[in-house]
């Protein structure tokens, strides 16, 4: 909403600098977003000195102007007529944007620069006068921008209104919350019309068939009217607001609306059949032609304004092509009425038609306030375009809107907003915003808002009125009288904090992605093994084909940042998120949410420096932090076992793992390690090998040990043996080390297994590979004696070599 | 006996002499000193002679061993010595053996900082699901279908009824649901809306607060909202109440910091008003607790929402929040 000093002026006496009534409104609840002076366009117009007049070399109508502005001499082309050598004019230098938005540049005028404009008052929209050049006061001096010169100056104030204020939605309200704050009265415009009969009930009628949609009509009739552009003042008042003034019927509609907020419609009466308003639902699949020449196809919630055969508006919301106001109109008819506020908003979010009319239709209009308006048209249309008022006012009003009085409590205002005011102080607050206030002993109060104040309904939305007239840096500031208890964050978040550090520790980076990525990604990046009946979680009205749907995956946003990344010359990378995926469960149910932890690492395991050469991850580095990850969480007993082909779309088959935690009780895949696979990667634009992991946060903190037990530290010393046996190529070493923990269960004298070495190649057979792996012993008993050991590990050389058809090395 | 005790220790410091790193002289000290060293041999020996030349012969063989050790001792630590005074050295300014550490995302250290204020005044973090129903997210919360307050966030919708959550306000009506007062809790999480331009993303986060008990009154909102503000930002920085709307909260502000840049003096980052708009707040709308079941006239409370990127943009000089979502690791590695 905008609103010029000047306008404002008009009802009440602003007693503030532009500045401190902006500061005023903000701190009122009106916040001013922006201040401009709507003169500010002058600046780049100049007093100029003409200096010298020839004619135009190539049009007799033409002259061409030397003129002094200032630092340089410019030449004008001109077509005035009163333009003359010594004369102070105006001249719009290239730049200048004009209020009608036109920008004035360097021209050529029949094989002549020109380099600026002489112009007219009216050219120049500071006044109507538009029969020359405007000739200024001699004595200044050429150079001065207008409107210094002129004292021109008019402070726009742009305020971002909540949509409970739709009072403020003209420059009546907004005065009328200056005058509060200055404590002044506001002057209102004469509406006054004396009724002397009623004539125009031979000439129209009115009928509401949906009186809860449209509960109140009033309307006016004026004959003999003569549709012309309005007088300057009303076309400045409107474009001094940002709109733009058409006729003076038109104009005098939305001046009307823009002054004091109801928005009103004119019919040419003539094109009205039967001369007659009928107000009804439309019909359903009933066809309507807007004004703006757009044709809509109509629902049963919406109200129309008919005729006595068609409809002839959309109520609240725009009029139709078939009664606009033409140049030949002579016969209007004003309406001004009061439409439900849900029914204008639904028409217009249907339609999609967002007006003038609509904006404060659906944000609710005073239902008192339709006469004035109506009359203030009417006075206004008689004043610019001649014409005769029919006498009478149509005023359908059928079920009275009236307000009833709020119970205001003093105690229970104190006690919300911790004040203390007394009964006197809140009644003074209360009626400088116009509300009757009556005292009911000595801590009630019987508050009657105004009808235009919609908001306010109940106690509370007046408890509030109290601490905005009080200001609400005057409520003193205290404490809650709470009790000192300090909260633990829930399990979850202190999981993901302790996961998040320690991936941080292992030198990755976190990144945040959207939520919502491309259908193709989404489709691509689910794992097949689990569960194939989930579906995408879709937005209907994304804002690209890229935030379509809502991710069932982290990969995809660690393959975008990785592009992002390597297009920026950063190829070595180690990146992880948190954060949800989403699964369908069904048409409008909510989806189901899955938190993730995932990790990427692409490039280098170290970088090149003079210790030692640049070598590139693989496979296991990655799978070392997952390792360590799950150590550090207390996991234990994690099992990484080989993905079956073609169970997971985006890894690369045969370098996949699926990460099983032992005491899981679902016994399922947790998570994944794996090389992406090459095809997904060219659907991100990459070349470079990558490497990720998947694990389901959700699942996993759930199997955290929340408590830790000290283990005692060995007293013993241990004794390690090497074990190296051929062995099948395809027998994981996994499978090997299990083997062996198996093996000791009888024992349990093996403290540690580690593999130190495989290898494959001459002179192992090639279908067997060596595999080498050092157990350490010990006892809690005591220290294990040489012979002891051997026994065992000859043992488990024995059983192991049993088990797994392997040989000893020649 | 082979050699007298007096030969041994000449033949030691003989060898001694000739002795010129520190491995030489310590295995010296074994040959002589050690547990099968010649002068504990000697010692051992002892016991061998005649009775009347013990005494003496123990007592030199004593004497002997102190004079090597200490001349062993004297020898090493010499060496040691000259050792240090040579001019031998490495580049110590060549750069270490790297050890990387990565760092987390500025959301979440502002998130944790934002947590840990909270949880010292007793609030519980309190998290939920981002596709809400529309129910949780604008009817419960006192905005209807079809009402104009509908327009201040512009949603993402699943279905006519499920849409992502376009505040983290959600949760209060979860929590109430569940929960008796008084209730002290954040919520923050990830929020949606259709927005995308220098100043908004279509994600951001939040961080949505909500105190009810007895006796709350504005005037608390104002204690609590202070108190954060002075711990995230410092106790400089003041804090303004402008009224405002919000369908769940009667009567509603909006808070305003004196910036933090600026400090008040008028700057780009305030738009040269000297003040930085952070937060929304309000009492919560009796209409809310209606709906819950709470006892309006026992219960009071107050709920207060901040977006987490923009107190992130504020403490760290961030322009542009598109930047938090590129991921570009030379911004995340800053932080």
């Amino acid at each position: 909403m905008k609103a010029s000093l000047s306008w404002l002026n008009e009802y009440v006496p602003v007693k503030m600098k532009a500045s401190d009534l902006s500061d005023a409104l903000t701190m009122a609840g009106l916040e001013v977003e922006a201040v401009s002076d709507r003169y500010d366009y002058l600046s780049s117009v100049v007093t100029g000195r003409i200096v010298e007049v020839h004619p135009h070399p190539n049009a007799d109508r033409l002259k061409l102007c030397e003129v002094d502005v200032g630092d340089r001499v410019v030449s004008v082309v001109c077509g005035a007529s009163n333009v003359e050598k010594d004369l102070l004019v105006p001249a719009a230098l290239p730049g200048t944007l004009f209020p009608d938005g036109s920008l004035l540049k360097k021209s050529e005028i029949r094989g002549q620069q020109s380099e600026g404009m002489l112009c007219s008052e009216a050219e120049l929209r500071i006044a109507a006068n538009a029969s020359g050049i405007m000739v200024l006061d001699g004595d200044l001096s050429p150079g001065l921008p207008l409107n210094q010169a002129l004292g021109l100056s008019d402070p726009v104030f742009e305020i971002d209104l909540t949509p409970n204020r739709s009072d403020c939605l003209s420059i009546i309200g907004i005065a009328r919350e200056i005058a509060a704050l200055q404590n002044t009265s506001i002057k209102l415009p004469d509406t006054d019309i004396p009724e002397t009969g009623n004539k125009i009930s031979e000439f129209t009628s009115v009928t509401l068939k949906a009186p809860d949609l449209c509960p109140r009509y009033s309307a006016r009739l004026i004959f003999d009217i003569t549709v012309a552009p309005s007088p300057f003042w009303l076309q400045d008042r409107l474009m001094s607001v940002g709109l733009k003034p058409i006729n003076n019927i038109v104009d005098i509609t939305n001046f009307v609306m823009m002054e004091t907020g109801q928005p009103l419609h004119a019919f040419d009466f003539e094109r009205l059949a039967d001369n007659k308003i009928v107000v009804r639902a439309a019909n359903k699949g009933e066809n309507f032609t807007t004004l703006d020449r757009k044709q809509h196809t109509l629902s049963s919630d919406m109200l129309m304004i008919c005729d006595g055969e068609k409809p002839v508006a959309l109520a609240g919301v725009m009029g139709g092509l078939n009664s606009e106001i033409e140049d030949t109109t002579t016969k209007v008819l004003i309406e001004s009425a009061y439409f439900d506020p849900v029914c204008i908003r639904k028409t217009s979010k249907k339609l999609g038609l967002n007006t003038e009319s609509s904006h404060r239709f659906e944000r609710g209009t005073d239902p008192e306030g339709t006469i004035r308006a109506v009359n203030r048209a009417a006075r206004l249309m008689l004043e610019m375009g001649g014409g005769k008022l029919i006498e009478g006012l149509i005023d359908e009003y059928p079920e009275s809107i009236t307000k009833k009085a709020i119970p205001l409590s003093v105690s229970d205002t104190n006690r919300l907003l911790g004040i203390r005011l007394d009964q006197d102080e809140i009644d003074t607050l209360l009626q400088s915003i116009e509300c009757k206030v009556k005292k009911k002993g000595n801590d009630k109060l019987e508050v009657l808002p105004p009808s235009f104040r919609v908001d306010i309904a109940r106690p509370v939305d007046l408890m509030e009125e109290v601490a905005r007239l009080s200001g609400y840096n005057n409520i003193p500031t205290t404490f809650p009288l709470i009790p000192a208890e300090a909260r633990k964050p829930a399990l979850q978040i202190d999981s993901r904090n302790r996961i998040k550090d320690l991936m941080t520790g292992f030198g990755f980076t976190e990144i945040i992605s959207y939520s919502f990525i491309n259908k193709l990604s989404s489709s691509l990046f689910s794992v097949q093994t689990d569960n194939p009946e989930k579906s995408l979680v879709e937005i209907l009205n994304p804002l690209s084909e890229d935030h379509a749907v809502m991710r069932t995956s982290l990969i995809p946003g660690l393959l975008a940042t990785m592009n992002h990344n390597i297009s920026k010359q950063v190829r070595n990378l180690k990146i992880f998120e948190i954060g949800k995926t989403f699964f369908s469960t069904g048409t409008d149910k909510q989806a189901e949410e899955t938190e993730m932890l995932s990790g990427l690492w692409t490039g280098s395991r170290f970088e090149n420096s003079w210790l030692s050469k640049e070598t590139a991850c693989d496979f296991y580095d990655i799978k070392g932090v997952v390792e360590e990850l799950l150590r550090s969480l207390g996991l234990s007993g994690t099992k990484f076992t080989r993905m079956p082909k073609a169970s997971c779309n985006y890894t690369k088959p045969g370098y996949t793992a699926q990460i099983i935690l032992e005491n899981d009780p679902m016994d399922k895949m947790i998570g994944l390690v794996a090389e992406v696979d090459s095809r997904m990667l060219e659907n991100f634009g990459l070349e470079q090998t990558a490497f990720i992991f998947e694990l389901n946060i959700s699942r996993l903190i759930r199997l955290i040990p929340t408590v830790k037990t000290a283990k005692p530290i060995p007293k013993f010393p241990a004794t390690s043996r090497d074990i190296t046996i051929i062995i099948d190529k395809d027998v994981e070493a996994e499978n090997i080390l299990r083997g062996v923990e198996i093996l000791n269960d009888e024992e349990e004298l093996v403290e540690n297994l580690s593999l130190f070495d495989i290898y494959e190649g001459e002179p192992v057979p090639k279908t067997k590979k060596s595999v080498s792996f050092r157990i350490t012993y010990r006892s809690s008993q005591g220290t294990l004696e040489d012979d002891t050991v051997n026994q065992i590990h000859s043992n488990i050389t024995h059983r192991l070599i049993k088990k797994f058809d392997a040989t000893l090395p020649d | 006996m082979e050699k007298t005790i007096e030969q041994i220790k000449e033949e030691a410091l003989d060898e001694l002499k000739t002795a010129s790193d520190i491995e030489t002289i310590k295995a010296l000290s074994v040959l002589y000193l050690g547990r099968k060293g010649l002068v504990t041999q000697f010692l051992r020996d002892i016991s061998k002679l005649p009775q009347e030349k013990r005494p003496g012969a123990g007592k030199q063989a004593n004497k002997v061993k102190k004079i090597l050790d200490t001349a062993f001792k004297e020898a090493i630590e010499l060496l040691k010595k000259e050792a240090a005074e040579t001019d031998d050295h490495i580049d110590v300014s060549l750069p270490g053996r790297a050890v990387a550490q990565g760092s987390l995302h500025p959301i979440t250290q502002i998130n944790r900082q934002i947590f840990e204020i909270f949880t010292k005044l007793g609030f519980d973090i309190a998290e939920g699901p981002e596709v809400e129903t529309d129910y949780y997210n604008f009817e419960a919360l006192n905005i209807p279908k079809n009402h104009p307050a509908r327009d201040m966030q512009d949603t993402f919708y699943i279905s006519d009824n499920i849409i992502l959550r376009t505040q983290t306000s959600p949760m209060q009506v979860r929590v109430m649901e569940k929960q008796k007062p008084p209730v002290r809790i954040i919520a923050p999480g990830k929020v949606y809306r259709c927005d995308s331009d220098l100043t908004h993303t279509p994600m951001f986060h939040q961080v949505e607060g909500l105190l009810v008990d007895e006796n709350i009154s504005f005037g608390d909102l104002k204690g609590i909202l202070n108190t954060f503000i002075h711990q995230i930002f410092d106790t400089q920085t003041s804090l303004r109440f402008r009224p405002s709307f919000f369908p769940f909260t009667e009567p509603s502000a909006e808070v305003d910091i004196l910036c933090v840049i600026c400090r008040g003096k008028g700057c780009r980052v305030c738009s040269h008003t000297g003040w930085l708009e952070v937060l929304g707040c309000g009492m919560v709308h009796p209409v809310i607790f209606e709906n819950i079941g709470y006892d309006t006239s026992r219960y009071t409370g107050f709920a207060f929402g901040m977006g987490v990127e923009r107190i992130a943009m504020l403490k760290y000089g961030i322009d542009d929040i598109r930047k938090f979502f590129e991921n570009d690791l030379r911004f995340l590695r800053q932080f």
